[in-house]
């Protein structure tokens, strides 16, 4: 067996490594996209997926890789990292966990390259698919949306994990042994969550099902070379823009069952222009990485803030809808939790059951929305000063809207949670605001929300009254005091019945 | 060559019991499942794709990956389900509040084609053994802090399964056409699992099977 790779096996050890970067890349930030992903097996090979696992290809995604690996691969020293971060609406950002794809020196010369190593990736895939969602970010990452956005980032070279805080844990996904080195895969991820739980629920939290919507004017301002996890995926009827990028190279995956030396393992090269990815899913489009940064420079539009509620999955029709419809999460758009104002542009378009195509994507960015309980621009209002949960709809903002004619009534969204139906229905008796023109409430006090009287929100209230005191008449001091006092009655209790032993057999007689 | 052993240990609730075996079920097979393979001529053969799904628990704070093909998963559900009612039946006869436990044991072998008289050989070449605790709980929160507890002890158990599998030890040699159905399971028309099969027993707290304790039960009734 030659020590040295042949020409063929090197280039295609190359291209294994490529892609497998690249699949890697995809599979972990569609796992931090926060909403469940299914795609479709196929028995004929198609040709364009790798490793034989239908992992869609987000163009933006590929091309962020793309621009990190720069041309190269990873190898000795040169490790592809795809960091997590998790950044709220006050701007704080926090280091959840970095993926680590890295290569050591240890070679393993007599490993077959189209075959074995081929599949051993394959399958590294598929535990990275399995461990991508038993790491803590996932749930984080499954519950993202008003209060915080989870972001990623990729980076080539030295591996950084000092900003995952004390006590980071690992978790090997595997390795494969190569000719030229063995590939590792790891991920290092973050245990201290301190940072979250004292200063991200400092304020009222939220009654469950109602999401507080309180962005401020440029909640991402400095996003740099971060990226939301959140996409919309184009319209499947846009071949273009859709799945494969022009210049991706095809692997046809033909292997042989005869012995090692007659192996072959066809790779082609083609250039794919139109694919339409054969997915059940629809990945959400990248409406706010592009919209973020020409978004910062209108301020001056009135009642316009950057929304990230159209793009977001929703969580509370999540919960109850995520049996119901496991990968078409787009239907839910108009009943996102804040019960948001989507304009009729978006509702309309959501409507349609379609994801948001590209074109209308761009425009969406440029056109102002208003959410329900979005806040005048400008006015930075946290909640934490104020005492009502709902008190940040301030009736000032209500009056712009009214004037704002490019401010739609929104449909009423579905009640994803049936507190969330009653705070309409008593939002517009209470506030006088007809329903129908915008979700600003004011004055607004549902049961169990902050009170004078009783100063608790209804979990504390449930977790309370769950386990109640004993009642006083059932304790041990009572019912001991009392059997003390019995047994030192009893002699005298017996002198006296001895006494009137003949009345008690005399009644004892009537009896029969 | 020796078959490979592996044992997972979790302790559920009862309603926890289907989706937690679900979970290391399909976590397993997931990994141990390929595209349907087309063979060609010259000795050589494709490979279909593999499409994933990702599932959420209802009962259990835990979400996994499975192989997304809706006749595995009723074939896979089948038979956890027969687990489930075991487990339950057993409960039912012994009482409230005893705990039972089970095992199901997930096995992956190859077929070895004897000569007549003697019908063809399975020779197992990996076992899975998940031993199953069935807890009663008193109350909700019990019920909420388990919810909770058991999702992190299938997380767990989801990173031994990948560590096991990334040891890359024996796996059955690609097999020819002709030999493809002693290797794998190739009745499905969507993925192709290596061959496979689900046995399972019931066990009570005392460690004596259902078996035992059914003939006791039985011969305490007669003899009275």
């Amino acid at each position: 067996m030659d020590s040295d790779l042949s020409p063929q096996d090197k280039k295609d050890l190359d291209k294994f490594i490529k892609f497998f970067a690249l699949k890697t890349v995809q599979v972990i930030v569609q796992a931090r996209l926060g909403e469940k992903i299914c795609t479709r097996s196929s028995s004929s090979p198609t040709g364009s997926d790798w490793f034989n696992l239908a992992i869609k290809d987000i163009p933006e995604v590929t091309h962020e890789a793309k621009k990190a690996l720069a041309g190269q691969l990873p190898g000795i020293g040169r490790s592809m990292c795809v960091e997590i971060s998790l950044k709220t609406s006050e701007g704080d950002s926090m280091e959840l966990e970095t993926w680590c794809l890295e290569m050591n020196e240890k070679c393993d010369k007599d490993i077959k390259v189209s075959y074995t190593v081929y599949n051993r990736l394959s399958l590294l895939l598929k535990s990275l698919l399995a461990i991508t969602r038993v790491t803590p970010a996932y749930k984080l990452s499954r519950k993202q949306g008003h209060d915080y956005v989870i972001l990623y980032r990729i980076y080539f070279g030295e591996v950084q994990l000092t900003g995952l805080g004390e006590g980071f844990q690992t978790v090997r996904v595997g390795v494969v042994g190569t000719p030229v080195g063995t590939i590792t895969l790891s991920c290092a991820y973050r245990t201290n969550l301190a940072f979250m739980s004292t200063r991200q629920f400092e304020r009222t939290a939220p009654i469950m099902g109602i999401i507080i919507d309180h962005f401020v004017e440029r909640p991402f301002g400095n996003m740099g070379h971060m990226h939301p996890c959140n996409y919309r995926a184009p319209a499947e009827e846009e071949g273009g823009y859709t799945g494969v990028e022009d210049s991706q190279e095809v692997c046809t995956t033909s292997f042989s069952t005869s012995p090692p030396s007659q192996c072959v393992s066809a790779l082609s090269t083609a250039h794919l222009k139109s694919l339409k990815p054969a997915v059940m899913d629809t990945l959400k489009v990248p409406v706010m990485s592009l919209g973020f940064s020409h978004q910062m420079g209108i301020p001056g539009k009135e009642g316009g803030v950057p929304q990230q509620v159209p793009v977001q999955p929703c969580h509370a029709a999540q919960a109850e809808h995520a049996r119901a419809s496991s990968c078409l999460p787009n239907d839910h758009v108009p009943a996102v939790p804040s019960g948001s104002g989507e304009d009729a542009e978006a509702s309309s378009r959501s409507t349609d059951g379609k994801s948001v195509s590209p074109r209308d994507v761009m425009e969406t960015t440029f056109t102002r929305k208003v959410g329900a309980f979005v806040n005048k621009p400008g006015t930075q209002v946290t909640t934490a000063s104020l005492d009502l949960p709902f008190a940040a709809f301030a009736p000032r903002a209500y009056d712009i809207e009214e004037n704002d004619p490019m401010v739609q009534p929104p449909e009423s969204p579905a009640t994803s949670s049936p507190l969330q139906g009653s705070l309409h229905s008593q939002g517009s008796g209470e506030s006088g605001v007809p329903a129908q023109d915008d979700f600003v409430m004011v004055d607004f006090k549902p049961a169990f929300s902050k009170d004078d009287l009783l100063p608790m929100d209804l979990g504390t209230f449930y977790r309370e009254f769950q386990n109640p005191p004993q009642l006083a008449s059932l304790t041990i001091d009572v019912s001991s005091q009392s059997m003390a006092e019995d047994l030192d009655s009893l002699p005298e209790k017996l002198a006296v019945y001895e006494k009137n032993i003949d009345e008690f057999d005399a009644f004892v007689d009537t009896l029969q | 060559m020796n078959c490979r052993s592996e044992v997972l240990e979790v302790s559920v609730e009862g309603r926890q019991v289907d989706e937690a075996m679900l979970a290391l079920v399909h976590t397993i097979l997931l990994h141990r499942s390929t595209g349907k393979f087309h063979y060609k001529k010259e000795g050589t053969y494709s490979i279909g794709t593999v499409g994933t799904q990702d599932i959420d628990c209802d009962f259990i704070d835990f979400s996994f990956v499975r192989v997304s093909s809706d006749e595995l998963d009723r074939v896979i559900r089948k038979a956890v389900g027969e687990f489930k009612d075991l487990c339950c039946a057993l409960q039912d006869a012994m009482g409230n509040g005893t705990d039972g436990m089970g095992q199901i044991s997930l096995e992956f072998y190859q077929k070895k084609k004897s000569r007549w008289p003697f019908s063809d050989e399975c020779i197992p070449w990996e076992v899975w053994s998940i031993k199953v605790n069935v807890v009663n709980l008193a109350n909700e929160q019990e019920r909420q802090i388990c919810r909770e507890k058991v999702g992190e002890k299938l997380g767990e158990k989801v990173i031994n399964i990948v560590e096991v599998i990334n040891r890359h030890e024996y796996l059955p040699k690609m097999p020819t056409q002709s030999e493809v159905d002693n290797v794998f399971d190739t009745s499905l028309k969507d993925v192709q699992p290596y061959l496979y099969k689900i046995t399972f027993q019931i066990t009570d707290t005392l460690g004596t099977s259902v078996s035992t304790t059914m003939r006791r039960l039985i011969k305490d009734t007669l003899a009275l």
